[in-house]
């Protein structure tokens, strides 16, 4: 089946499987490998990406139902002048990660956190991560920098295209 | 891990989904959010040849107030059920259930209509309808019916519904600032509950302690005869059959319904002051 969807701002057309999933089309179609698989069963977070202003967990989304919506991965965030997003830019100044193997999913997801609430506390960003495993366990420093980020404004909670990220 | 192979048909009214499922008849299933279809398939523990993906027919999400009911479109996405300023007033158990369900980038994607279809005796939103009574509304090609939420979960994957029906909308009774509680038990954040208890109104429901979402009707009936809630949470686990896993054998289960149980039905009669 024929499937059209903006991925970072670029409209495509793909000619798919109607089994396969979100993150093996951005993955192995689009070529955009920064959204990771890790636990493929819906817990870990590794693949979230923004669908149409809304974190998914791109593992367990068929690339069919995401026809016709707005994606934005973990590649479509800085922009063309390489300028960090504002979430990346905290994560790298409070170290937000360790091995880096769900930092993109972490990034996406910080997103969706901040976008639901400007100004979280450390504990309501944690919830907010329920969803996002980092097994180095390196939370303290993702949390720091996520309330880093919320004080970068609005901007932290939006990806760019002027997709607005919904709570 | 990928599924099976499968057709997907996309119908754009629910009478055309209908006309599908009488088509395909077993080998299909109904696709809407996909967050407990897609990780079963992925899994091949369900290889339907057919999904009738219904995530794109309009005006299946809605929250309204439909005389002494809340009405809700079985589209209406966990995240929805969650922000929604009607069921917030309405019947403030679902919000806050629908708030305890996996995690932020699930509640973007499952359905409420989703989760009651797919009776896993561990899901939170059947749970707490479940306690509040009320009914789901299947439509079949005969048209709409409905069902009973007390005779609904049959069992582990098993429902009321027929092979050609699906379920619409689910209603509820406005309970307004009636006490309530709802005690969910996980070991991990965005887990399935290792068992959970609702309460509403002296009525108490139980997930994962049995091949469906229960009520507990011996502590319901010491309610009603005036036991405290001490005494009525002790009789929780009367008629209960737990299954044993990796997380829990059936008699701490059978603990965790009491405890559980007696902590709804004291935030419950704490009236209205049940957000954990």
């Amino acid at each position: 089946m024929k499937v059209s969807m903006t991925v970072n701002g670029q409209q495509r057309t793909d000619e798919v499987e109607p089994r396969l999933l979100l993150a093996h089309y951005l993955r192995e179609v689009c070529g955009l490998k920064a959204t990771n698989i890790g636990c493929d069963t819906t817990s870990c977070g590794a693949c979230t990406v923004v669908v149409d202003g809304l974190t998914v967990k791109s593992c367990t989304v068929l690339a069919a139902q995401a026809d016709g919506a707005q994606v934005t991965t973990l590649e479509g965030l800085a922009g063309p002048d390489g300028e960090l997003h504002p979430v990346q830019r905290a994560f790298r100044e409070e170290h937000g990660l360790q091995c880096g193997f769900c930092t993109p999913g972490m990034v996406m997801a910080a997103i969706g956190v901040l976008a639901d609430n400007p100004d979280p506390s450390d504990r309501e960003v944690r919830e907010g991560l329920e969803g996002n495993l980092c097994r180095c366990t390196g939370y303290h420093n993702i949390v720091r920098a996520v309330r880093t980020a919320a004080q970068a404004g609005p901007t932290a909670g939006q990806v760019p295209q002027a997709q607005e990220v919904q709570a | 891990m990928i599924p099976g192979p499968f057709e997907l048909v996309r119908p754009g009214t629910v009478e055309d989904a209908v006309a599908a499922l009488v088509e395909h008849g077993d080998d299909a299933k109904i696709l809407a959010g996909g967050h407990s279809l897609l990780p079963l398939m992925k899994l091949r523990l369900a290889m339907p040849s057919v999904l009738i993906d219904i995530g794109r027919i309009p005006g299946l999400s809605y929250v309204r107030v439909e005389g002494d009911e809340v009405a809700i479109g079985a589209g209406t996405r966990h995240h929805e059920l969650e922000k929604d300023p009607v069921a917030q007033a309405e019947v403030p158990i679902l919000p806050y259930v629908a708030s305890q369900v996996g995690d932020p980038q699930v509640r973007h994607r499952g359905t409420i209509g989703g989760t009651v279809a797919h009776s896993d005796p561990a899901s939170d939103l059947p749970t707490a309808l479940l306690a509040l009574g009320g009914s789901v509304v299947a439509q079949g090609p005969d048209g709409r019916r409905s069902i009973p939420v007390t005779e609904f979960w049959l069992g582990f994957f098993e429902t009321a519904l027929e092979p050609d029906e699906l379920v619409v909308e689910l209603r509820v009774p406005r309970t307004g600032s009636a006490g309530w509680g709802y005690e969910k038990f996980t070991r991990r954040a965005n887990d399935w509950p290792i068992v959970a208890a609702a309460a509403v109104e002296g009525r108490v429901a139980l997930a994962n302690m049995a091949g469906a979402v229960v009520r507990a009707t011996a502590t319901e009936e010491a309610l009603a005869r005036g036991a405290s809630i001490e005494e009525a949470a002790a009789l929780a686990a009367e008629g209960t059959s737990p299954s044993a896993d990796m997380h829990a054998d059936a008699e701490y289960r059978q603990h965790l319904a009491r405890l559980l149980t007696r902590r709804a039905l004291e935030k419950a009669a704490g009236a209205g002051a049940a957000a954990a």
